[in-house]
């Protein structure tokens, strides 16, 4: 669970923009946002992400063809009402067979929040969300260490940086039976019980990425912290590279 | 048939809620509780004769959808 939203509502037409439509302007690469019934961080990531400079386009859940898109974010909410498990239905969104593809050809994908959820559902990401220690719904900024540069979301930041994202979430708590998972950051502080302070974890080859904090909130001083936009960058700059 | 799926955190795994239930039955005085672990019953209606393929194929449910191997352990009962 994450966020408020309206569930069971489909995003009005015009939100969807469709490939092919408004070509690209700037560069050749689209990160496509992908939208669940109950997804509600989608425009946030747009929004952060075009402010970079990058194009970017929605695609909803039940598309298929993610030709002409270079990489995915999954963004934040509550995915089919995060019902049974969080990202347990969504993992079964039509949408998916494509990222999984596009996961195992080695392009970015990227689960903030609800998003990092639906990917551990998924398998793409190993261990799982579960509600925090104190089930408590943790609403607040927090600081987290950035320990592993080498993902296409962190290859902009030097191991050790500490940034300060806001965290919202309920099922926020990682936790990794097989502990064999890539933790990229960690929580300087033990805010949800997270195993290994796990805030961000990555596959193998640093391709697929799930981080709980939101960068997409925290990418413009007037949002209370800019901290979040040196992982933005990693990505489109990441994307930026996988089209060349 | 009706078909009834148990599914509970596997042991290794941290249960905030059970733990959280536990220490409120302590406030309460019930104080030979030592551990309290929730889990999730799901009661469903299955067209079929054969208890075996309608076992075997709610197994399956189990593992694509239901549960979630990596955190949950599931238990099958088939009532004809």
């Amino acid at each position: 669970m994450a966020d408020l939203c309206l569930l069971g509502t489909t995003p009005l037409p015009h939100r969807l923009r469709r490939r092919g439509s408004l070509a690209s302007l700037v560069g050749d690469e689209v990160i496509g946002v992908v939208v669940f019934p109950g997804s509600n961080c989608e425009l946030d990531v747009q929004w952060a992400l075009q402010a970079l400079g990058a194009e970017t386009e929605i695609v909803w859940h039940r598309d298929t063809d993610l030709s002409g898109i270079d990489a995915v974010v999954l963004p934040g909410g509550f995915a089919h009402g995060d019902y049974l498990r969080t990202g347990a239905i969504a993992r079964f969104s039509p949408v998916m067979t494509s990222v999984a593809e596009m996961a195992a050809a080695g392009r970015p994908v990227v689960g903030i929040c609800n998003g990092f959820q639906i990917l551990c559902e998924a398998r793409l990401l190993g261990g799982a969300l579960i509600a925090n220690r104190d089930l408590s719904f943790i609403c607040r900024p927090v600081e987290i260490e950035v320990v592993d540069s080498g993902t296409v979301l962190t290859a902009a930041v030097e191991p050790g940086t500490v940034l300060t994202l806001p965290l919202n979430s309920y099922e926020g708590q990682f936790t990794d039976p097989a502990e064999d998972v890539r933790i990229v950051a960690r929580y300087v502080a033990d805010v949800n019980g997270s195993q290994g302070r796990a805030a961000a974890v990555a596959n193998a080859g640093g391709n697929v990425v799930g981080i709980m904090p939101h960068p997409e909130r925290s990418s413009e001083e007037i949002l209370g912290s800019a901290d979040g936009r040196v992982l933005l960058e990693g990505l489109v700059a990441a994307t930026e590279r996988m089209t060349v | 048939m009706k078909v009834t799926v148990h599914i509970e955190r596997r042991a290794v795994i941290a249960d905030p809620e059970g733990a959280m239930i536990a220490r409120s039955l302590a406030d309460l005085g019930y104080d030979e509780v030592t551990a309290v672990r929730t889990g999730r019953t799901l009661h469903l209606e299955v067209e079929g004769d054969d208890v075996e393929s309608v076992e075997k194929r709610v197994i399956d449910m189990c593992d694509r959808l239901l549960a979630n191997p990596v955190i949950e352990d599931y238990r099958v009962e088939v009532d004809q």
